[in-house]
């Protein structure tokens, strides 16, 4: 305990690890508040998955290592940036499809709103400017 | 006329779709575990720390390890389900006993009683990483072989017990 306690003070003092440690931690996700990357959250399971990360990251292993060890133990969930592939899809390419879809609307509202335009006869133009003078 | 139901329809698709979405449980993260081996440990007994299991011990058998720590609530709400199953004989139950202090654990169990056949002791949680543990308490069945077949996130009750965790166990005794 007190060992692991000093190889993390040791560790905490290499500033390159710990940035490595830091961007890493923020592509993660915590799984006990889901809406917080591990590096934001200071729950229990986070810091141990820090900590995690920081030592297989000093043992020499690299981030894409430590990626699929955390895959491989909670699934795709635990990356804040979903992979791209056939069951996420539609997370991908949704806001595109709802752009498109929401200016293809627009155009032909706006179309519509164009040739509804009320066509004035001749008789009624004139009408219209004398009423105007 | 037409509008009218184009705007009612897409209405009605997006409150079904808000219903599907309200009725699903984010903690329910599927496990990529399921269908690999049970991850590898060996871990002292919480009850007699020189003693030493693995999850080698119970190949050949159906078994259940269920994750639980004194500091869980929720874990001594499901304790009557888990003591239900282990009374039962439908499996062996294994506890984990995850993040915990001995001083802690022992008294929990004797005001509690323990129904496990054995409880290995995880103090530092590393066990639980590889068993991608992240919500007190969980409940996995593993198979003959040793494959994680089935993963309960939460406290078990009643209803999991008899429509998912009974079933499974029986059909992999009977050689499923």
């Amino acid at each position: 305990m007190l060992l692991a306690l000093w190889a993390s003070c040791v560790l905490a003092q290499d500033p390159v690890l710990e940035r490595r440690v830091t961007s890493l931690s923020h592509e993660l996700r915590c799984l006990v508040c889901q809406n917080q990357t591990l590096a934001d959250s200071n729950a229990p399971l986070a810091i141990d998955l820090r900590n995690q990360i920081r030592e297989q990251l000093a043992a020499g292993k690299s981030e894409r290592d430590v990626v699929d060890f955390m895959v491989a133990r909670y699934g795709d969930f635990v990356l804040y940036r979903p992979p791209l592939k056939g069951s996420t899809i539609l997370l991908w390419a949704g806001p595109f499809a709802f752009v498109v879809v929401g200016f293809t609307l627009l155009v032909r509202v706006v179309r519509r709103r164009r040739i509804a335009a009320p066509q004035l006869s001749d008789a009624e133009r004139s009408r219209a400017a004398k009423l105007l003078e | 006329m037409k509008r009218a139901l184009w705007t009612l329809g897409i209405f009605v698709a997006l409150v079904a779709l808000l219903a599907v979405g309200l009725r699903l449980d984010p903690r329910e993260v599927p496990s990529p575990l399921i269908g690999k081996p049970a991850p590898p440990f060996e871990l002292p007994l919480l009850t007699e720390p020189d003693k030493r299991f693995s999850q080698k011990d119970m190949l050949g058998k159906v078994w259940i390890m269920n994750v639980w720590a004194s500091w869980c609530p929720p874990c001594l709400v499901e304790h009557p389900v888990v003591t239900r199953i282990a009374q039962s004989g439908l499996a062996p139950v294994v506890g984990l006993n995850y993040k915990d202090a001995r001083d802690d654990a022992l008294p929990w169990l004797k005001r509690n009683g323990n129904p496990y056949q054995l409880i290995v002791f995880d103090a530092n949680g590393r066990i639980g990483i590889d068993y991608g543990v992240y919500g007190v308490p969980e409940t996995y069945v593993i198979d003959r072989k040793g494959v994680i077949r089935y993963k309960h996130i939460g406290p078990l009750n009643a209803d999991v017990v008899k429509q998912k965790v009974e079933p499974l166990v029986q059909q992999l005794n009977s050689g499923g």
